[in-house]
């Protein structure tokens, strides 16, 4: 069986757009984070398939290095709201709000 | 000996650095006497720089100082340009600068900060200097900038006085509106010449289109406009003199208001590509000049009249520059130099022998307490009212005299801004100086009895004297009949063909002297009917009270009413449509800012949106570029 | 098989080590200083860990100027399979960033003494990020671009919740991260359709590509160029892209802001150029409107909101935008001038803003309590010389004679008056002046005495003043609202810190006065960017 192309990055650009509206809907900080992974995947999806349709590996290596960025990104932002779930017990973004004007 | 003019930008620089350095430490009196030291040497500087521009051929001398900017296509030194128009300035403004500052050591004695006050002067000067010097326009630029920033300190220098304050905020606004016309104008004349250099724009005038010179015209009246306090950013002006009188004397006779003008003059040449620029100048300046006039016949405060007065003189120049009548524009700049540091300075007497009264209700009959302010501020009101053969009445006629021949109607408007001008001043020179003494009980308001109005101290009025006999002799560097030999033959090289010149008959320019001396006499008439007497409106014996109502209603009607209502009108249209504008407008900022705040509301979530917006604003955008090219 | 497998060599690409020295030396010295604080008992000395810092800064600037000759003899070189370059522009940057390290690493020594936080982190993460920002301005490849950018952008989140006693530090780290982690996804998302429109993510190869085909797929190009502009918008603070900055710059410890503020933007813009002038430039009628758009707005926004702060930290925020619209009116002009007038701003602001944020984090004191603006009041008579220096850096900010400041707007200006955009240079002179205004008052609220009455007089509102200006006395100068009798805390002034705020202002004003050695340099890295 195969499938075009293009179905392909129909489907990430279906993944970017609820990574997108995910963001912007979802109040629990958490899950705004996968939302933004879920983006990030999407670019990955894309580049792999770009690589296969252009035969080029140049698309294939750089999703490795997206991944890794991703895997730090992870880790400072769960550092981020760890520390700041110790100070107020919340993990809603909205409620995050302090400074503003 | 022209080697020297570096020289005149070295000491009050020096001046400034000493002072704000050591300044505090060395107490009033040590860095008042440093800075008016300075200043003078920076006058005899010029005044030797002058004569060795005398002795040499060459009129047009570059003084290279530094490279400022090496690089690419712009190029720029530090450098002055001494030729006739700078050491003209230069000369005047030193010596009107020196005096005023000697002045101030009297005056501001005492004051809190006597000493930044002094720093700030020396810096006001150093930065005309530089305004004049500069070889090219982004050095005017500097010292444009420097004085605009040195006004607004001073201006605001008794900050905890609100008026003060804002004062000097309006005052550092309508200067910025003009800056931009002045950057405008740097930006236009570089993109057609590709340099700031004066002398090598006007090598490359032949670049411009009409409209091209128009646009740069008019956007160097708006740099004038601002800096020169010319409709429609003149309301500045007169708010200024809430600084300390030794302040408005410099910013209204020697410095500041003067650099719009100058920047006119100095660029002359682009001047003479542009009819119709011009004609707008002469407009406004004509339009200004009446406008300012009306309003100042109804001031109470001594130092507003001063003020609007000054804007009404600076109107004539700006004028003048319209018809092309150049060096009448820079002859009426010198003498009102003279005459207006006189009648300010003679101002700040009064108001420090009435400790602080302003208000001319509350004055008269001074001339018995202080003769010597007194003598002065009459050369000065003579001066100033064009009385025959006082300094004003030569220079305003030369302007006059130009306007006559270019535009007729101007000079309808220009004969009865005379009147006008002689009319308030004499209303002001009355009231403080003749008449009953109405000091000497409490006011209606409250305000306590003044009982010992004095003299001021010396070094107030030595300054007063030389500028008395400078007001009575400045007329002398350019009488009609000796033209050939004194400013305007000095002064012709800079403008040459763009001179614009009546040369009437000799019988057409006594009839329009002649006029002129009539309206000078008709305005002091008037005012002495009127005012003579006190502020209140002139009684007159019981048996005459048929013609007393006839005067009081003819009063009323040609003068009094319409001419009150008019000047309200115009303060109020002024306050409402200019000043609405421009304090409207920095009004508006603030409020729309604070609506814009809002939307910074502080959640991710609402920041995330707004990136998406825009985000998807600029791929709508790009794909139907992509599809629709 | 087993034979032919041997006998196959493994190409490595060449590196030119000497070509990415000032990145090594940068990330090396955060790693040396790493190792030797774990293995010292105690941690590493405050006083060492800055040295050490300020040494390798010092040392990838002096290695930049080494750079700097070597392209001058030899031209650009790339290496790493072409996915680095190293040219005029790219050392233009290195310089830009090893001063405002060495700068940022002195103010912060005494920040992090008196908030009693380990020195060392902070260096560490300040070294990393600013290899970062050196390493986007010598990518020449998207992927490196997005790998530096992310170099740069996670170390900038550390810090920024670097001071685990405020909790604005924490919520601008967050807010900070989701959206940067939002832009870069979108970032990512950009190169992929980039690269699916021109089957390369290097930089050279686009140019080529686009050089000799038109483009099939204008719209999968066209849209990875929007998404990738989206990305360094929001890295420059753009408007709309802006919206984290007030909230991080106010949040993050003052030192941070004044690092980030200056190193995030010379990165940004660099990758910004490089990308949109160089293998873009054939496109510029499609991105000169967008960023045209970005520039009006952020000059605007930037300056309106900046009037009416009171925190000075969320001042210079809006400041920082507002700076922004103007280097991208020379972006937007995509001329040689304009160029070089939009490195030579973005110089002289990173410098500026680096030394203001220096002040900022000397006044306003423990816990970065201070931050209003009635806490400057009198800082010239408190602390003469960090008061002048304050003077300095805003008054250069406002664009005035004889700093930095003036020729960096006078040269965006005639850049795009230049290109004929009259529009665009009028907003930002109108912008000018309307900032103008927030810089002043700050500077009046510095020079005036502390202890000045304010009581108003009768006689002093019955002056004839118009209603309106008492209106905007007290709008627009908030002067006010200033309480008379603010408790001024003493400013404890070490002398590490006032040294990197004092070569701030030093710098400032002397290439304000000799602006040749910059601009020069500004020049030769435009013409190895634009060719």
């Amino acid at each position: 069986m195969s499938i075009p192309g293009e179905w392909y990055l129909i489907l990430a650009a279906i993944l970017f757009g609820i990574g997108a509206l995910g963001l912007l809907i979802r109040r629990n900080v958490l899950i705004m984070f996968m939302c933004v992974e879920l983006m990030l995947n999407a670019a990955n999806l894309t580049l792999v398939t770009f690589s296969r349709m252009l035969n080029d590996i140049g698309g294939q290596a750089a999703v490795f290095f997206v991944l890794v960025v991703a895997a730090a990104e992870v880790v400072v932002g769960l550092g981020i709201v760890v520390s700041i779930f110790r100070r107020r017990s919340t993990a809603v973004a909205d409620d995050i709000s302090s400074m503003k004007g | 000996m022209i080697h020297f003019a570096p020289v005149m930008l070295f000491f009050p620089l020096l001046g400034f650095l000493v002072l704000v350095t050591f300044g505090r430490r060395m107490g009033e009196k040590a860095s008042g006497t440093i800075a008016t030291v300075a200043i003078g040497l920076s006058f005899v500087a010029a005044l030797i720089t002058f004569l060795g521009l005398l002795g040499q051929s060459n009129r047009e001398v570059t003084e290279n100082l530094y490279t400022w900017i090496p690089v690419g296509s712009l190029h720029v030194n530090i450098a002055l340009l001494v030729d006739p128009l700078s050491i003209t300035m230069c000369l005047f403004v030193t010596f009107i600068s020196a005096l005023i500052h000697l002045y101030s050591t009297g005056y501001m004695h005492g004051e809190r900060d006597a000493t930044k006050f002094f720093v700030y002067l020396n810096l006001f000067v150093f930065s005309m200097l530089v305004l004049v010097l500069g070889n090219n326009l982004l050095l005017t630029f500097v010292g444009w900038e420097g004085v605009g920033v040195c006004s607004y300190w001073l201006v605001s220098y008794y900050f905890d006085k609100d008026a003060a304050a804002s004062a000097g905020k309006k005052a550092f606004i309508y200067n910025r509106v003009g800056d931009v016309g002045l950057l405008l104008a740097m930006f236009l004349i570089f993109d057609k010449t590709g340099t700031l250099n004066y002398l090598d724009i006007f090598g490359h005038l032949g670049s411009f289109t009409t409209l091209a010179a128009t646009m740069a015209v008019l956007a160097l009246m708006l740099a004038a406009a601002g800096k020169s306090a010319q409709i429609p950013l003149f309301n500045w002006l007169p708010d200024a003199m809430e600084g300390p009188t030794p302040v408005s004397a410099l910013i209204h006779a020697a410095t500041m208001v003067t650099a719009g003008v100058y920047l006119l003059c100095r660029m002359n040449p682009l001047l003479s590509l542009s009819p119709d620029g011009r004609v707008v100048i002469a407009i406004i300046g004509g339009a200004t000049a009446f406008v300012a006039a009306t309003i100042g016949t109804s001031q109470r405060d001594i130092k507003k009249v001063l003020a609007f007065s000054t804007v009404s003189q600076i109107g004539f120049m700006v004028l003048a520059v319209g018809t092309g009548a150049y060096v009448a524009a820079i002859f009426l700049m010198i003498c009102h130099a003279f005459y207006k540091a006189l009648l300010f300075l003679g101002s700040g007497s009064v108001i420090h022998g009435l400790h602080g009264e302003q208000d001319i209700d509350r004055m008269g009959a001074l001339r018995k307490f202080m003769p010597i302010t007194f003598a002065t501020f009459l050369i000065g009101w003579l001066a100033i009212a064009g009385v025959p053969p006082f300094a004003s009445f030569w220079s305003k006629g030369d302007v006059l005299d130009s306007v006559y021949r270019h535009y007729p109607a101007l000079w309808v408007l220009g004969i009865i801004t005379a009147i006008l001008t002689a009319y308030y001043m004499s209303r002001l020179f009355f009231l403080v100086f003749t008449g009953k003494a109405r000091f000497d009980e409490p006011a209606a308001d409250g305000r306590p009895a003044i009982h010992d109005p004095h003299e001021s101290p010396k070094v107030m009025t030595i300054p007063l004297v030389v500028l008395a006999v400078g007001t009575l002799l400045v007329a002398g560097i350019d009488l009609p009949w000796m033209h050939a030999h004194t400013l305007k033959a000095f002064l012709e090289p800079v403008f040459t063909t763009n001179l614009y010149d009546p040369n009437e008959s000799s019988g057409l320019q006594i009839i329009l002297a002649a006029v002129d001396a009539i309206m000078a006499v008709i305005g002091i008439a008037v005012a002495w009917v009127a005012w003579r007497n006190g502020p209140d409106r002139p009684k007159l014996e019981p048996k005459f009270l048929a013609n007393v109502w006839y005067w009081d209603n003819f009063y009323d009607a040609i003068i009094g009413r319409p001419g009150q209502r008019l000047a309200q009108e115009a303060a109020r249209a002024d306050v409402a449509v200019i000043d609405g504008a421009v304090m409207g407008a920095a009004a508006v900022v603030t409020k729309r800012a604070q609506a814009l705040r809002r939307i910074q509301t502080g959640q991710v979530r609402h920041y995330a949106l707004f990136i998406a917006a825009g985000l998807v604003a600029i791929l709508v955008f790009l794909l139907v570029k992509a599809f629709h090219p | 098989m087993i034979t032919e497998l041997a006998t196959t060599m493994i190409k490595m690409p060449s590196i030119d080590y000497l070509a990415i020295l000032p990145v090594l030396i940068l990330i090396g010295g955060a790693v040396l200083i790493m190792a030797i604080t774990a293995m010292v008992p105690g941690g590493l000395r405050r006083d060492v860990a800055t040295a050490m810092t300020v040494t390798t800064a010092l040392a990838a600037l002096i290695s930049s100027l080494v750079e700097w000759h070597r392209v001058l003899v030899q031209g650009a070189t790339t290496t790493i399979a072409h996915a680095i370059v190293m040219d005029g522009f790219s050392v233009f940057m290195a310089i830009a960033v090893s001063s405002c390290v060495i700068l940022a690493s002195l103010i912060g020594h005494d920040y992090l003494k008196r908030e009693d936080i380990s020195s060392a982190e902070y260096l560490i993460l300040a070294l990393i990020s600013a290899a970062g920002a050196v390493l986007m301005a010598s990518a020449n490849d998207l992927v490196v671009i997005f790998l530096a950018l992310e170099i740069l952008s996670i170390a900038l989140y550390v810090l920024v919740a670097f001071n685990p006693r405020r909790a604005e530090s924490g919520e601008a780290a967050l807010k900070y991260f989701i959206l940067g982690g939002f832009s870069s996804a979108v970032f990512v998302y950009g190169i992929a359709l980039t690269y699916g429109a021109t089957g390369t993510t290097n930089l050279t190869q686009i140019v080529d590509f686009l050089g000799q085909n038109t483009a099939q797929h204008p719209g999968l190009l066209y849209a990875g160029l929007g998404l990738m502009i989206v990305g360094f918008a929001f890295k420059v603070a753009a408007v709309p892209f802006h919206f984290w900055t007030p909230d991080v710059y106010q949040g993050a410890p003052s030192p941070v802001t004044g690092f980030m503020a200056a190193v995030a933007k010379i990165g940004g813009f660099a990758a910004l150029l490089r990308v949109l002038l160089s293998a873009f430039g054939t496109q510029a009628a499609t991105w000169q409107p967008i960023i045209y758009a970005l520039a009006v707005a952020s000059l605007l926004l930037g300056a309106l909101l900046m009037v009416v702060q009171r925190d000075v930290k969320r001042m210079m925020a809006y400041s920082s935008i507002n700076h922004a619209g103007f280097i991208l009116l020379g972006v937007e002009a995509a001329t040689t001038r304009g160029v070089q007038a939009a490195l030579y701003y973005l110089f002289a602001y990173a410098i500026m803003t680096v030394g203001v944020f220096g002040v900022i984090t000397l006044v306003s004191g423990n816990g970065d309590r201070d931050t209003d603006i009635a806490s400057y009041r009198g800082l010239l008579r408190r602390s003469p010389l960090l008061g002048a220096c304050l003077v300095v850096l805003l008054l250069a900010q406002a664009g005035a004679p004889f700093t930095t400041g003036l020729f960096a707007k006078l040269g965006v200006l005639s850049a795009a008056v230049s290109v004929g955009s009259w529009p665009l240079a009028l907003i930002a002179m109108v912008s000018a002046v309307i900032s103008g205004f927030a810089y002043l008052r700050l500077t009046l609220i510095s020079v005036r005495p502390v202890g000045a009455p304010t009581d108003v007089d009768e006689l002093g509102v019955e002056t004839g003043v118009s209603a309106p200006m008492h209106h905007l006395g007290a709008t627009l100068m908030l002067e006010e609202e200033l309480p008379t009798e603010v408790e001024i805390a003493h400013v404890g002034v070490s002398p590490v810190a006032l040294t990197g705020v004092t070569l701030a202002a030093a710098f400032t004003i002397i290439f304000g006065i000799v602006p040749g050695p910059l601009l020069s340099l500004a020049h030769a890295a435009t013409m190895s960017l634009l060719g």
